[in-house]
């Protein structure tokens, strides 16, 4: 199998990013929102069971190593709003058990993590959803961020497009791109049968199946192996969001899912491009990348009303949302058009932003799926138990085994 | 004696990484999928235990240089797998151990205040230290910590972490969706921490959890380790399980709280206890001398001889004579990733001793080890099992115990049906949960911001 491309028999693949009450910072202030609720298991395990009767292939989890801001570099004093968050991984363990089918894709933030821990925090996510894990990785370069852990300052970025900001983001990926490196090799650490509980000789594990990773980067070194045994998956999906050169190098070098943020289909088809051709460099191209557009969405039968329903969010904000992701106000049927020419253009599935998720998460599973279904582009049934089976990926042989 | 009964606290402690567990028993099941931890949880709730323990190290242990196989080996990670178990279950509380060595404290307080709203308030945090860098050469910063910091680290990243806890009160949140205020204060969550180890500031992200602060276990044995339990810990994980160490461990570490201004009922007691149950006390003691054959095994003897020997003893009979050379008194220990191995502080004086015990009972190597070894600290019929753990409980040699089954996941289910009920008939066992909290199990105050304390309902 080359890389994961779309022809018009492929089916689609859909995901919901999960964010608080959802991605319009007024989102709470709608009656569905349930802003009381953020804190509780409750409010999570509907979201995703939600997603789960909508047969999504997974739903990823917003996730940060400080509080939510309107700054993108900077935190913000706000009290207008969500502010506070759970941690991405244990909110998605906690709906694990009561799930069945979708995938958990939770935020881990590279910059000041431990991949040992982050290893084995995702494989054991995929142990307690049966195979359903995956993670969406990310870096921080804020400096508020660096100053909550004190082990080192990140150059403050001013200007977007100057050298040394490209270094110091070309920095934070390289050391993202070790810290996934580290995570995968620890998921092979251990190979799938060396467990094997010989009561002759007494022996739990046949050590020889155990590896040391040996990795030395620049920013850590790790012996391994992972205390934790190889998760069901073997490797969960990594995933990542990439807006322009330097992560698309990142995706096309350490992901099996990536999000980008075309406007158009000729965006989109430059932006496949660029990733291909920076996968093909990487020595991947013939791995499996998944490459699936954001979009914000307002999702209304009338479109009228739900481009009213944005106007008056944004009135309440008092200023127009804005988003890195094109935003699409209309109707099941309208965004079912728009899904289906992206997805010519090259795209093979999309992770959409509900901007208020009481209201438009359901829009997606009980208007926006059925469409897709209609149209047999989008599955009837769960046609797989793990994430990696509902994304087409088959299941890698471990990289320590022996041949 | 007028004393009033006291009421026993009960925990289970997953199987573990030693040779405790009897994974070669035809009803070992899996160490590591989540249907052992649900079966294991939901037998602990359904008899009404105060919460689930989980250890945790972070090397896999190894020793003559090579990864040690004869015990289970591999563990899930513990946040997550707690998370997991919150979803299964709705009173029991969530202990975890988590190392203050090599993780950091504001991502730590975000994991445990995070797993105490998905847990409506259930966690509890076993602090644990370590240093060597045999475990550092898995962590960004590797083995940065000299072992006498240990402790001024852990007490100092758990101040931290408090700090981080109460940056928020819990009265922030509003929500008004009429006039659009999510937050009462611009500044919630705000905190500075300059201090030896920890130089950091800025704002917490996770709202005040259910019980305000997780419960803090501390399960050291050294006289730092208890005096860290007695400033700062809820609880302490003891290993002292007989009458009179237990009292002894008791009477020195509450008598220690007064200097800290603290109450006696404020830091409970609980040992570590293994048990195995028969119909009589006859068939317990055999099933017991089977179960400790099973945990010993000849090639687990010799390698637990190393332990003290600190040398390559593969080349002896386990069935025979106890080595005449005496141990390697070397620094580098042949074993490691093992808390263990430091207990045999004076090894010669132990490798004497033991072959004047080998001498005069006639044992090999293989008796010796399961003679001297951990020997079951219950062992009988249901009735005598309960009436023990109720002596040892009212002689105040504990306050309860952390029970450690050696069969995953069903070693707990005979005493949930057995011995529970009795303890119930005592009068010394709850037979409802009275409240929802891990604190509200265990009789401990809610912590109120910056160490105010309120009497637990």
């Amino acid at each position: 199998m080359s890389s994961t491309s779309s022809s018009p028999s492929s089916p689609l693949h859909l995901a919901v990013a999960l964010n608080g009450t959802g991605w319009h910072p007024a989102s709470w202030r709608e009656p569905v929102a349930r802003p009381h609720d953020l804190f509780t298991a409750g409010y999570w395990t509907d979201l995703v069971q939600e997603a789960e009767r909508g047969l999504l292939d997974f739903v990823t989890i917003e996730d940060g190593l400080g509080l939510q801001s309107s700054h993108f570099l900077d935190p913000d004093d706000r009290t207008d709003q969500v502010r506070g968050r759970l941690d991405a991984v244990l909110t998605a363990a906690r709906v694990a058990p009561l799930t069945r089918h979708i995938g958990l894709v939770p935020t881990v933030i590279a910059t000041h993590t431990e991949p040992f821990h982050i290893s084995k925090a995702v494989a054991t996510l995929d142990y307690v959803s049966t195979g359903r894990a995956g993670l969406r990785v990310q870096i921080t370069a804020r400096p508020n961020e660096a100053a909550h852990f004190g082990r080192r300052t990140i150059p403050r970025i001013t200007t977007y497009d100057d050298p040394a900001t490209r270094d110091t983001v070309a920095g934070l990926f390289d050391e993202a791109a070790d810290h996934v490196e580290v995570v995968r090799r620890l998921w092979d650490s251990w190979e799938d049968d060396a467990e094997i509980r010989d009561v002759t000789t007494g022996r739990f594990v046949d050590r020889d199946k155990l590896h040391y990773i040996d990795f030395h980067g620049k920013h850590f070194s790790v012996k391994g192996p992972s205390i934790t045994p190889r998760p069901p998956q073997g490797q969960p999906p990594v995933t990542a969001l990439a807006h322009n050169t330097i992560p698309y190098r990142f995706v096309a070098r350490a992901a099996d899912v990536g999000y980008v943020t075309p406007h158009d289909p000729d965006r989109a088809r430059a932006v496949i491009a660029e990733i291909r051709a920076e996968q093909e460099a990487a020595g991947r191209a013939a791995e499996p990348l998944h490459l699936f557009a954001d979009l914000v969405v307002f999702l209304d039968d009338d479109p009228a009303l739900a481009a009213a329903r944005r106007d008056r969010l944004d009135t309440l904000a008092g200023e127009e949302y804005t988003s890195d992701a094109r935003i699409f106000a209309g109707s099941p049927t309208q965004l079912a058009d728009l899904l289906e020419e992206l997805r010519a253009a090259g795209l093979t599935g999309f992770r959409l932003r509900p901007a208020v998720l009481g209201h438009d998460l359901p829009a997606i599973t009980r208007g926006l799926v059925p469409e897709l279904q209609r149209r047999d582009v989008f599955r009837r049934a769960y046609e797989a138990g793990t994430l990696r089976g509902l994304l087409g990926l088959p299941r890698p042989a471990n990289r320590y085994a022996a041949a | 004696m007028t004393k009033p009964l006291k009421q026993i606290h009960l925990a289970a402690h997953f199987p573990g990484v030693n040779n405790t567990t009897v994974w070669s028993d035809p009803r070992a099941g899996s160490h590591i999928e989540f249907s052992s931890f649900a079966h294991f949880a939901r037998t602990a709730e359904r008899a009404k235990f105060d919460f689930l323990f989980l250890a945790e190290g972070l090397r896999l242990r190894e020793q003559g240089g090579k990864i040690y196989d004869l015990d289970v080996v591999g563990r899930p990670d513990t946040f997550t797998v707690l998370a997991a178990l919150a979803a299964v279950t709705d009173r029991l509380g969530l202990t975890g151990t988590i190392n203050s060595t090599f993780n950091e404290p504001y991502e730590v307080a975000r994991q445990f205040a995070s797993l105490d709203h998905l847990s409506g308030g259930r966690s509890a945090w076993n602090v644990v230290t370590s240093w060597d860098a045999f475990t550092g050469e898995n962590f960004r910063r590797g083995g940065f910590l000299p072992q006498e910091e240990r402790y001024s680290r852990a007490k100092e990243f758990l101040a931290t972490a408090n700090e981080l806890f109460d940056s928020w009160h819990g009265d922030e949140i509003v929500a008004d969706q009429a006039t659009g205020t999510f937050l009462r204060d611009a500044r919630a969550g705000a905190f500075v921490h300059r201090g030896q180890h920890f130089d950091i500031h800025g704002r917490f992200d996770v709202p005040r959890s259910p019980q305000g602060r997780p419960v803090i276990f501390q399960a050291g044995d050294s006289d730092e380790g208890r005096e860290f339990a007695a400033s700062d810990a809820d609880a302490i994980f003891s290993r002292y399980a007989t009458l009179e160490e237990g009292q002894a461990f008791y009477t020195d570490v509450k008598k220690r709280l007064a200097k800290y201004g603290r109450r006696p009922e404020e830091l409970l007691i609980l040992p570590a206890a293994t048990f195995v149950l028969g119909d009589t006390d006859d068939e317990a003691a055999e099933l017991a001398r089977e179960v400790r054959r099973r945990q010993v095994s000849g090639a687990t003897a010799l390698k637990h001889l190393e332990f003290v020997w600190n040398r390559d003893l593969s080349a002896y009979d386990p069935d025979g004579p106890l080595p005449d050379i005496d141990p390697d008194p070397g620094e580098e220990h042949i074993a490691r990733g093992r808390a263990q191995v430091r207990m045999y502080r004076d090894p010669v004086a132990i490798a004497r001793e033991w072959r004047r015990l080998a001498e005069a009972n006639h044992w090999s190597i293989r008796d010796l080890v399961i003679n001297t070894g951990n020997r079951q600290t219950f062992v009988g019929s249901p009735a005598t099992v309960a009436r023990t753990i109720d002596d040892f409980v009212q002689a105040d040699a504990s306050d309860g115990f952390i029970l450690v089954p050696h069969i995953t996941p069903g070693g707990l289910d005979e005493f949930a049906d057995k011995v529970v009920p009795l303890l119930q008939e005592r009068g010394v066992f709850r037979t409802e949960y009275e409240g929802t909290t891990l604190r509200d199990h265990l009789g401990l105050a809610h912590p109120d911001r910056a160490g105010e304390t309120r009497a637990a309902s």
